[in-house]
């Protein structure tokens, strides 16, 4: 069959790193092609390579035998070449119509015609399966009409090969299959479609090739049907399973019941926020806390952390009240906050990674008392050998590492203040498998130094594997303490379910 | 200091590029000559009728760079000058003078500060209330006429020279690099860049944003103080609709022009002064070439224009692209070449 879409030997450099080394890909017109590694392997530089947001240092890249060198994300479009990302980049208080004709609306009079503007995007959305009104603005849509609204657009402007990156990190199950459907029929019109994505599960749903990139570099392409989960998580981590299985492996400490107190917050609670709760917080203990999206599982931690007020209860430990009112109060107190979303509450893009990393230390020593240099140096030499953060040196900006080496360099700004009680919210968000299973390694670690560590998070699986403990929380309300042989997904999904059984299914 | 002086490279070299331009219009601006005590010449008058802006830079950098931006400093230039006028006039003395002028500097500030860090008014707005009505507030205490004393040791902070050299130029530099060494030796430089860059995640990492961003505010209302004095002890005269008018503008400028992101972030005092010496540079150069002065502001808008093009990180970027395109197709023969040795 003759490929759509060849590229050969494809290398792009950015300062102190090389991001691709001669990389291979091959896109057959009607097929579904996973693009997989690790978070820094290369795969958004391979995607902004050829849509243009990147010019490549050298390689070739062909579509239907001609080669092509797209300059910009247009005319990669005109060429052929759509992508749709995970934040839908479209204009959300513009109407469908609007979206779907932007830049080209049908004209009459030199005036736009509303008439022709709305058939044209009902036209253009026939054969997606979505019956939608097509003056209404954009944004009043879900996220996945939003998705399928873009792939729209792109199949319209370019109609050869579409990426998909990330397209399903915000949809719910029943919009999952909803996409894949579209994404089939698009693949059965003849489109190359590539297809980038964290879920492995929907790899081997939808893929019919994948190729796996490492550092930069292409390891294997492979139909996906000859492949098995093992064997593909072997090529993304490049070594063996083993220390990742470890990792998962964590099932209740015996002794967890013997050990002291650390800390009990009381009634802890804000109206509209989340319930009051108590809850006692044991020395080298993991609590997982388990929920829905919006049922209080963060509004939890903010609470703790002081982020934002409670109107009742405190904090207390063996030598009495802890004041945990503002994060400032909450760190003096020895707890410390990775929160959830890493890029807005979480890194300081432009700042360096030593700076980073020494922020909330020097922040509690005070301005006036800068941390001596060659303090920072060692503090950051050792956190990046220690968490394994892969970065060309400690003076590089952190806004330039992969999300699970930023997600590292928070979790390292936290470890060098040596909190009591830890408070992780989704630390392995957005994170590819390997940097995934350093990260829980992680937390066994600083829990066998005896720190404390509160993890909220989507996926029960990991949950289960680190947790000593688990809350439930429903409807802004601690619901269920499951302990033991009680950790287990079905018991987690029934305490979250109980009551309307409607709510089960996915734990966002 | 390698970094440093790579930081600030493109000022500096900006600057040369200004005064060699200046000079093939009028070549006696390098002349510097030393009459009755004191240095004179074009370049002399540059450091000192930089002053002003100069001051108000350094502290307008520190509030940019918090990703804020101070519109009032011109007039607290206004308020500063006539409290200062006002208290020689009364006969307070020197130091009294001088004191009551920075404290109402800092009093300004801590307005300001208030209203951004606390009330959370953005940053243009809130200064923009006390840019309008501060000049009322300065015509109340000059009781709407100009305020003019006469005394010499007030008027020294103008007109007066320490080794020859104007004072305000002393000032300034010394002020630069003193609020230089405050930033860096300690942790506040890199805080303040902190929450510039994403104060959300640093008040969640402990920094105390609101004080910080109130002592910024309270900085560059101290600037601005200094400028007032040496504005107002330099014509003997405190002109409260006058005094600091737009150099507000001139100071953003300057801090622009030294590379600082108005977006808030990485900063430097130094490009920032360099900024405001180029500015300055600029507007004695025009009208000592003698073009007409009418053309003066169009002129000085259009190198203005070129400067900021030339130092744009696209236009970097497409230079970086350029040359390393030049460099490979310098290239290609000796990799051909041994290409061919190796392959049998």
């Amino acid at each position: 069959m003759p490929m759509l879409l060849t590229i050969r030997s494809l290398s792009k450099s950015f300062p102190g790193a090389r991001a691709l080394d001669q990389v291979d890909l091959d896109l057959r017109a009607g097929e579904v092609h996973a693009l997989l590694g690790e978070n820094g392997a290369g795969k958004s530089t391979l995607i902004k390579c050829l849509t243009g947001a990147y010019r490549r240092d050298s390689g070739e890249i062909r579509l239907d035998g001609e080669p092509i060198s797209p300059g910009s994300t247009s005319e990669a479009q005109e060429l052929g070449i759509g992508t749709v990302y995970q934040e839908v980049n479209l204009l959300p208080n513009l109407t469908v119509a609007q979206n779907l004709t932007f830049g080209r609306e049908p004209r009459r009079f030199g005036l736009v015609n509303g008439r022709a503007q709305r058939e044209e995007a009902r036209r253009m959305l026939a054969g997606y399966g979505l019956d939608i009104d097509v003056g209404r603005d954009l944004g009043t849509y879900s996220v996945a009409i939003q998705q399928i609204v873009a792939i729209a657009r792109a199949v319209e402007l370019s109609g050869k090969v579409l990426i998909l990156d990330e397209p399903t990190a915000s949809l719910d199950a029943e919009e999952t299959r909803m996409l894949f459907g579209v994404v089939r029929s698009l693949r059965d019109k003849g489109l190359g479609i590539i297809f980038v994505s964290h879920f492995l599960d929907q790899v081997f749903e939808l893929t019919d090739r994948l190729t796996v990139l490492r550092n930069g570099q292409k390891i294997v392409t492979e139909e996906t049907a000859r492949l098995d989960r093992v064997k593909l998580i072997e090529h993304m981590l490049g070594r063996e399973l083993a220390e990742v299985e470890d990792a998962e492996r964590r099932r209740t400490d015996p002794d967890a019941k013997n050990r002291s107190e650390l800390i009990r917050f009381e009634n802890l609670g804000r109206s509209g926020l989340v319930q009051p709760f108590d809850l006692s917080v044991h020395r080298g203990e993991v609590i997982g806390l388990a929920g829905l999206l919006g049922s209080g599982r963060t509004e939890t931690a903010e609470l703790m952390f002081g982020v934002r007020t409670a109107d009742s209860g405190k904090a207390r430990d063996e030598d009495g009240d802890v004041a945990c009112g503002n994060p400032r109060e909450a760190i003096a107190s020895g707890f410390g906050f990775a929160p959830e979303d890493r890029k807005t509450d979480g890194i300081v893009a432009d700042l360096s990674v030593r700076e980073n990393i020494i922020l909330a230390l020097q922040a509690r020593r005070g301005w006036a008392s800068p941390i001596p240099r060659a303090e920072q140096d060692r503090l950051a030499d050792a956190y990046i050998e220690k968490l394994d953060i892969r970065t060309s040196g400690r003076e590089k900006a952190v806004g330039d590492l992969s999300g699970g080496n930023q997600q590292k360099v928070v979790l390292a700004r936290w470890l060098a203040m040596n909190p009591r009680f830890l408070i992780l919210d989704e630390p392995t968000r957005g994170i590819d498998v390997g940097a995934h299973a350093e990260i829980l390694r992680l937390i066994h670690q600083i829990t066998g130094e005896g720190m404390s560590i509160l993890v909220i998070s989507s996926e029960l699986d990991e949950l289960i594997a680190v947790s000593d403990r688990i809350i439930v929380v429903r409807d802004r309300k601690h619901v269920a303490e499951l302990t033991g042989d009680d950790v287990t997904t079905g018991s987690i999904v029934r305490a979250i379910a109980a009551d309307d059984g409607a709510k089960s299914g996915k734990a966002a | 200091m390698r970094r440093f002086l790579a930081r600030i490279a493109p000022q500096l070299v900006t600057l040369a590029a200004i005064v060699v331009l200046v000079t093939l219009f009028f070549p006696d601006f390098v002349q510097i000559g030393f009459e009755r005590g004191r240095l004179v010449g074009p370049i002399i008058d540059v450091l000192k009728r930089g002053a002003p802006v100069a001051l108000l830079a350094i502290g307008m950098t520190l509030v940019i760079a918090t990703r804020g931006i101070d519109l009032s400093v011109g007039t607290v230039m206004a308020i500063t000058g006539a409290v200062g006028a006002w208290a020689i006039a009364s006969g307070y003395g020197v130091v009294p003078a001088l004191a009551l002028a920075m404290v109402a500097g800092l009093a300004c500030g801590l307005w300001n500060g208030i209203l951004v860090a606390i009330i959370g008014i953005q940053p243009i707005v809130a200064t923009l209330i006390l840019m309008t009505s501060g000049r009322g507030v300065a015509q109340l205490i000059t009781e709407g006429r100009i305020l003019t004393f006469n005394d010499p040791a007030f008027a020294f902070f103008g007109s007066g020279t320490l080794l020859g050299i104007p004072f305000p130029a002393v000032l300034w530099l010394l002020l630069a690099i003193a609020v230089t060494l405050l930033m860096r030796r300690t942790a506040l430089g890199m805080l303040v860049e902190a929450i510039g860059i994403n104060r959300a995640a640093s008040a969640l990492a402990g920094v105390n944003a609101r004080v910080l961003l109130i002592a910024v505010y309270m900085a560059s209302g101290l600037c601005a103080a200094f400028a007032g004095i040496v504005a107002t002890a330099d014509i003997r005269g405190a002109d409260a609709n006058n005094a600091g008018l737009w150099l507000e503008l001139d100071a953003i400028l300057a801090v622009v022009i030294g590379g600082n992101s108005l977006l808030g972030g990485r900063f430097s005092i130094a490009a920032s002064v360099l900024g405001a010496l180029i500015i300055q540079t600029i507007d004695t150069g025009i009208l000592l070439a003698g073009f007409p002065s009418e053309y003066n502001l169009v002129i000085k808008a259009g190198l203005v224009l070129l400067i900021l093009l030339l130092q744009s990180p696209n236009l970097a970027h497409t230079w970086r692209f350029l040359r390393d395109e030049a460099m490979r197709r310098r290239e290609p023969e000796p990799k051909l070449h041994t290409r061919k040795e190796i392959e049998p």
